[in-house]
């Protein structure tokens, strides 16, 4: 049973009251090393960062209102090969749910990694985070508003701005944690949740770090519930209208016309793991004169080819598993809804296995299982 | 459009469809002449991007082919297979692509019959449905 308390927040500042936790846990060793979303010396942006000595905590931060980067392609490098120390990662409710799968795919080795995972209010495109700090919002201080707004309710854009829309529409914003520092509901000037997993509460215990007491405010779910739900009808929303926009083949490829297969969607993607992609194998380096058999047959081609096939392939490969974190749309050079289209393929895919990505490490992912009595999908009844 | 000939590309498991496909032919079976075999060693061996492919690059249809559930002759590979052709028919559909030019089909060694009578159906399915839209388009 995992241990319900807070942490007593001191004059008001909460960000250093909730690093001052972190920080306990280097200098008692609990763990070796934290990685942290630390800000630029610009001000204007974040950059993940593996800390060992305490002091170089200031500057890390524990909302970081953009995603440079999926984290659980970070914490699959770190703990993937020879990681023999214990190593907290402070990640995104979304970057802990690709975690999860990616561990599924043996990718993320999750013995020494604490996962700690912090309500999540959203974020921003990093270009438009940084648009905002330089039109004065001074670092930090949008953070502070953040904070003090998800006591009460989802935190709102600054005016002329939006979250990022796969953060618009992200019915997870709440982790699944070994450390689980809750926001939503509580009174965070005063005190923020804390609710240490199996792995770690003995341990805190008896090193002394679990000293305060208290219970979640009665608030919290009925916080929670409304974020959820507001976002659940925008995802809904989303999928509603993508769906509506496909009537057939040609529509959906007028729809995503402006893809240049850059690869980007795939790159940046946490689930697309594999080290050998088949996209850049022999297999995708056709002959001058199958070129010239294409345009032959259809009048003419689009280079470069293979753009439909790669974004078929890649969704067998990765829609069961996908997580939502959007990371795809952020990192389309052409602005391409994909995050929609992926997310949305996706659920009715998940639905037909009655997955979810990312809920729970011990299950396995559709494409490695099966059951013997299922899917009724022969064809042709003769 | 009377004169469409649907191209069916079918990849045929070893154990149980190639061979009933082989008995369709001892046995003399008549069944229409649209189909192109591809011979692999198991369903479970085929590959969402082979299927994907041969639509493409201008098959009509494409038929997989397996041993009856509970029948694989690597115990488990028809079972992985219907999950995967599930998965590529629930994106295809979504994305407009009529998923009916995809059959999965459960055929025994022993029932030549049947395997020439899907060939005729589907062949007939397919000239009714008319030439596949992706084979024409010039960003497909």
């Amino acid at each position: 049973m995992a241990k319900q308390t807070v942490l007593k927040v001191s004059g008001g500042r909460t960000e250093e009251t909730i690093k001052g936790f972190l920080k306990s846990l280097l200098e008692k060793g609990v763990v070796e090393a934290i990685l942290i979303p630390k800000r630029l010396p610009s001000g204007d942006g974040f950059a993940q960062t593996l800390i060992h000595d305490p002091e170089k905590m200031d500057g890390a931060c524990i909302l970081s209102l953009t995603m440079p980067v999926q984290s659980a392609k970070v914490a699959s490098n770190l703990s993937i090969k020879n990681l023999n120390k214990k190593v907290a990662a402070v990640l995104k409710a979304c970057e802990i749910r690709a975690i999860v799968e990616l561990a599924k795919f043996l990718q993320v080795k999750l013995e020494n990694l604490i996962v700690v995972g912090v309500d999540c209010p959203g974020t921003f495109e990093v270009t438009d985070y940084a648009k905002m700090v330089q039109e004065g919002k001074e670092s930090g201080k949008l953070e502070a508003e953040m904070l003090k707004e998800m006591e009460k309710r989802g935190p709102m854009a600054p005016q002329g701005y939006a979250f990022r829309p796969a953060c618009q529409m992200c019915e997870y914003p709440v982790p699944k944690a070994d450390i689980h520092i809750k926001l939503f509901g509580y009174k965070t000037e005063e005190e923020v949740g804390l609710e240490i997993g199996d792995k770690l509460e003995k341990e805190l215990e008896e090193k002394g770090l679990l000293s305060a007491s208290g219970n979640e405010p009665s608030s919290r779910k009925e916080v929670v519930d409304r974020v959820v739900a507001e976002k659940v009808k925008k995802r809904d929303a989303a999928f509603q209208e993508f769906s509506g926009g496909v009537k057939d083949l040609q529509s959906f490829l007028d729809r995503f016309s402006t893809c240049i297969r850059c690869h980007n969607c795939m790159v940046a993607c946490p689930i697309c793991y594999c080290k050998e992609c088949v996209f850049r194998t022999a297999i995708f380096e056709h002959e001058g004169d199958q070129f010239l058999r294409w345009a032959d047959r259809k009048g003419g081609i689009r280079m470069p080819t293979d753009t439909l096939i790669f974004h078929l392939i890649r969704m067998t490969h990765m829609v069961t598993s996908c997580i939502g974190c959007g990371l795809c749309d952020s990192a389309c050079p052409s602005r391409l809804p994909v995050a929609t289209l992926f997310r949305s393929v996706g659920d009715k895919i998940q639905k037909m296995f009655n997955y979810v990505p990312g809920r729970d490490v011990n299950e396995v992912p559709p494409v490695a299982t099966f059951k013997e009595d299922e899917l009724k999908i022969e064809s042709g009844a003769i | 459009m009377a004169d469409f000939e649907p191209r069916i590309v079918a990849f045929l498991c070893h154990w149980c469809t190639y061979t009933g496909a082989d008995l369709a032919g001892t046995t003399r079976q008549q069944y229409p002449p649209n189909i192109r075999v591809i011979h692999l060693m198991c369903s479970g061996a085929v590959d969402s991007i082979y299927v994907l492919k041969a639509l493409i690059d201008g098959a009509d249809g494409v038929l997989l082919g397996g041993c009856h559930p509970g029948d694989c002759h690597y115990q488990t590979g028809n079972y992985k297979a219907r999950r995967r052709v599930a998965i590529l028919k629930g994106i295809l559909n979504q994305m407009g692509f009529t998923e009916d030019r995809i059959w999965l089909k459960w055929i025994s060694a022993s029932e030549g019959k049947l395997f020439a009578d899907t060939v005729t159906k589907m062949t007939n399915d397919l000239k009714k449905m008319g030439p596949n839209p992706m084979k024409q388009l010039w960003n497909a």
